[in-house]
């Protein structure tokens, strides 16, 4: 069951996320934010059930299509949004931009460029924290396409042979840019691929907060358990193109529209009522979100350049 | 002729080599019905069907093997990277593998495999997806390394490429894709590699550079004559082989050279060619040659932070001057 506490908290999540990628796409638009932004509108329900379950100090690794992630995790907005606008604020000092977006204090360790890079580096921060006889749990969160690159393979043989406290968690959006995911992938469901490494694998729906929160709290207390990993699959849709401008040939409008109907904030709003939050209460999360969404961009907005005098310094860690 | 992009060029000499010889066929990441992030496979497949046009999944080190696999079995691949960064998560295979089967085995493969993509700054997409890699490539024996900076020399250094029975690493420039030129039509048009191309000539000082900066290179030169000195400015066109007699030949009548490329300027391929020059023209130099090449940082996202961390127009007109003591 997910508390009334718990429950606001994954609904207002999900409306920064929505709010922060609308004001990317149209800040992008009037070319106040250049370089390569994903965007992860459609799929908020994962980053935002996912993280509202672990705490700043467990750990995650992230992908090209992060701000969901960074922002479950904890992230501010504000910074977060200078860091994609090339600010001297930004989480990276505007070294990083959306694609090498990281937040050490939130255990966020990086958005990752490189497909599936994250992926062994959430198998160490858990095996930091086995090792270290801690209670932290990390979460790598990967795509349907990372989970082609070897780097997957081997995250996942590590991770169950040494038994460390990882939930790896695909968002199966479908495609990997305009390739589907039945001309790329050999399985139809990339949970079955945890057989081969000897550990659990589920497939869920990435769309539904409660589906997802079941089988991640299943994960979490397998993982803190000491009995390992497991491979959660959640099937969802990106609404946006792969890129900003990406003519998308290679599917169709209705099909986008039809996974519009199944919007995971709305139906996740619609559970709220059932269970008797107020259109009011909902109404206020989503203003609230609004309104830090609109701070963070006036923020980004009139913050300065970076320092091009600081170019070369953090290449090395030097004593102070 | 005729006037074409350099992302066109590249797709047209694809396209009649595939035409002209059944065992060319060419697989990356969405090169389908995509075209490729930068529409060099645009509408292949129409042509050439998806056995030939092969869309893979997101495994790098898997299908440049399969490549290397394939040229040894008798196919002419080419595989395009999305970005020629990817190629580090194939390292082995590139390295280990493409490079070395042909000595190690006594001589006896054949690698007619054409490993191509784009590199390098001007889209904002930072430190892991906009590197200049060719040096790498130069240091381990055994791979071709080619650099057009025009669309005509696209065309005719990939024919040369794809013709090559040795593993040739093919790179373009992003910020180059869109430059419109003439470009020779004529299917056999090919570039010999290992042969420079003197893009301006002059009598000062040698500057050599490759992909974007011979533009930048170009656009300096003509700064330079404005204050009276007169640059001649070389695209060594492919880095491996490299023309060296075309190089040491420019110095000799110079007696100053200027190396300006996007790598990094440490250990970059600059200091390979001031190196060669030192040796060769030593007697003749005027100057002690100046390399210019990306500061020793993961190149930033911010642009002003892009820019500071690469050589720009000024910076080769500066390190001009300086050798020629003006
Ligand atoms: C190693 C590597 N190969 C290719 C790319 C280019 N690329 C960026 S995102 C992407 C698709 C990734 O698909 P998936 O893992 O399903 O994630 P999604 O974009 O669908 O969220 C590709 C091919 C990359 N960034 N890194
Ligand atoms: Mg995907």
């Amino acid at each position: 069951m997910i508390s009334k506490e718990r429950a606001s908290r994954i609904y207002l999540t999900m409306h920064r996320i929505r709010g922060f990628e609308e004001q990317v796409v149209s800040l992008f638009e009037s070319n106040k934010l250049r370089g390569s932004v994903h965007l992860c509108i459609g799929q908020e329900a994962i980053a935002a059930t996912v993280c509202s379950n672990l705490t700043e100090k467990d750990y995650i690794t992230s992908t090209h299509r992060g701000h969901g992630h960074c922002i479950a995790k904890g992230a501010r907005l504000d910074y977060a949004m200078a860091e994609l606008m090339g600010k001297a604020t930004g989480y990276c000092k505007g070294r990083g931009g959306s694609m090498h977006i990281a937040d050490f204090e939130t255990g966020n360790l990086g958005a990752n460029a490189i497909v599936g890079g994250g992926i062994p580096i959430a198998v160490g921060a858990a095996l930091a924290s086995k090792m270290q006889k801690r209670k932290e749990v990390a979460v790598s969160f990967f795509g349907d396409g990372a989970s082609n690159e070897g780097i997957f393979h081997e995250a996942l043989n590590l991770a169950s042979l040494w038994k460390v406290p990882v939930i790896f968690v695909c968002e199966n959006n479908g495609y990997g840019i305009s390739v589907p995911a039945w001309q790329s992938t050999s399985v139809e469901d990339i949970s079955v691929r945890a057989v081969s490494y000897n550990m659990p694998g589920v497939t869920v729906d990435g769309n539904d907060v409660e589906a997802i929160d079941e089988a991640f709290r299943a994960a979490l207390e397998r993982a803190r358990a000491g009995e390992g990993p497991t491979l959660i699959e959640c099937k969802t849709y990106r609404w946006l193109g792969h890129w900003t401008g990406d003519p998308q040939p290679y599917r169709t409008r209705e099909e986008i529209e039809s996974w519009k109907e199944k919007c995971p904030i709305k139906r996740y709003g619609e559970k709220l009522l059932e269970q008797g939050f107020t259109a009011e209460e909902l109404e206020q999360l989503s203003q609230q979100a609004k309104k830090e969404v609109e701070e963070a961009v006036d923020f980004a907005l009139n913050s300065p350049l970076p320092d091009e005098g600081k170019i070369l310094e953090d290449v090395f860690y030097e004593e102070a | 002729m005729s006037k074409k992009t350099y992302a066109i060029a590249i797709r047209d000499v694809i396209a009649q080599e595939m035409r002209r010889d059944e065992n060319v066929f060419i697989m990356g990441e969405d090169i389908e019905i995509l075209g490729g992030i930068f529409g060099c496979t645009r509408d292949l497949y129409k042509e050439f069907g998806t056995e030939r046009v092969r869309n893979t999944p997101i495994s790098e080190a898997g299908f440049i093997g399969a490549g290397l696999g394939a040229a040894c079995a008798g196919m002419r691949p080419i595989v395009e990277l999305m970005y020629m960064d990817f190629t580090l998560v194939a390292m082995d295979q590139i390295i280990n593998q493409v490079a070395k089967t042909r000595y190690i085995f006594g001589g006896r493969a054949k690698i007619p495999l054409v490993i191509r993509g784009q590199q390098g700054i001007g889209r904002g997409n930072a430190a892991t997806h906009s590197q200049s890699m060719e040096t790498i490539f130069m240091h381990f024996p055994g791979l071709k390394v080619a650099c057009p900076s025009t669309p005509q020399d696209a065309a005719g250094l990939l024919r040369t490429a794809i013709r090559d029975d040795n593993p040739v690493m093919f790179f373009e420039h992003k910020a180059l894709y869109a430059d419109k030129g003439e470009v020779n039509d004529d299917p056999e048009f090919m570039l010999p590699f290992g042969k420079a191309d003197i893009k301006r000539e002059g009598t000062d000082v040698t500057i050599v550079a490759n992909l974007l900066y011979v533009k930048r290179a170009l656009e300096a030169a003509k700064e330079l004559e404005s204050i009276g000195i007169s640059a001649e400015v070389i695209d060594p066109m492919t880095l491996v082989p490299f023309d060296k007699e075309t190089v040491v030949n420019s110095v000799k009548k110079t007696g100053r050279l200027v190396v300006v490329h996007e790598a990094h300027r440490n250990a970059g391929w600059g200091a390979e060619v001031a190196a060669m020059v030192t040796e060769e023209a030593f007697r003749y130099l005027d100057a002690p040659p100046l390399r210019l090449g990306a500061l020793a940082c993961p190149l930033p996202f911010a642009l002003n932070l892009e820019n500071a961390a690469t050589p720009q127009v000024a910076d080769i007109v500066q390190a001009a001057r300086q050798v020629c003591y003006r």
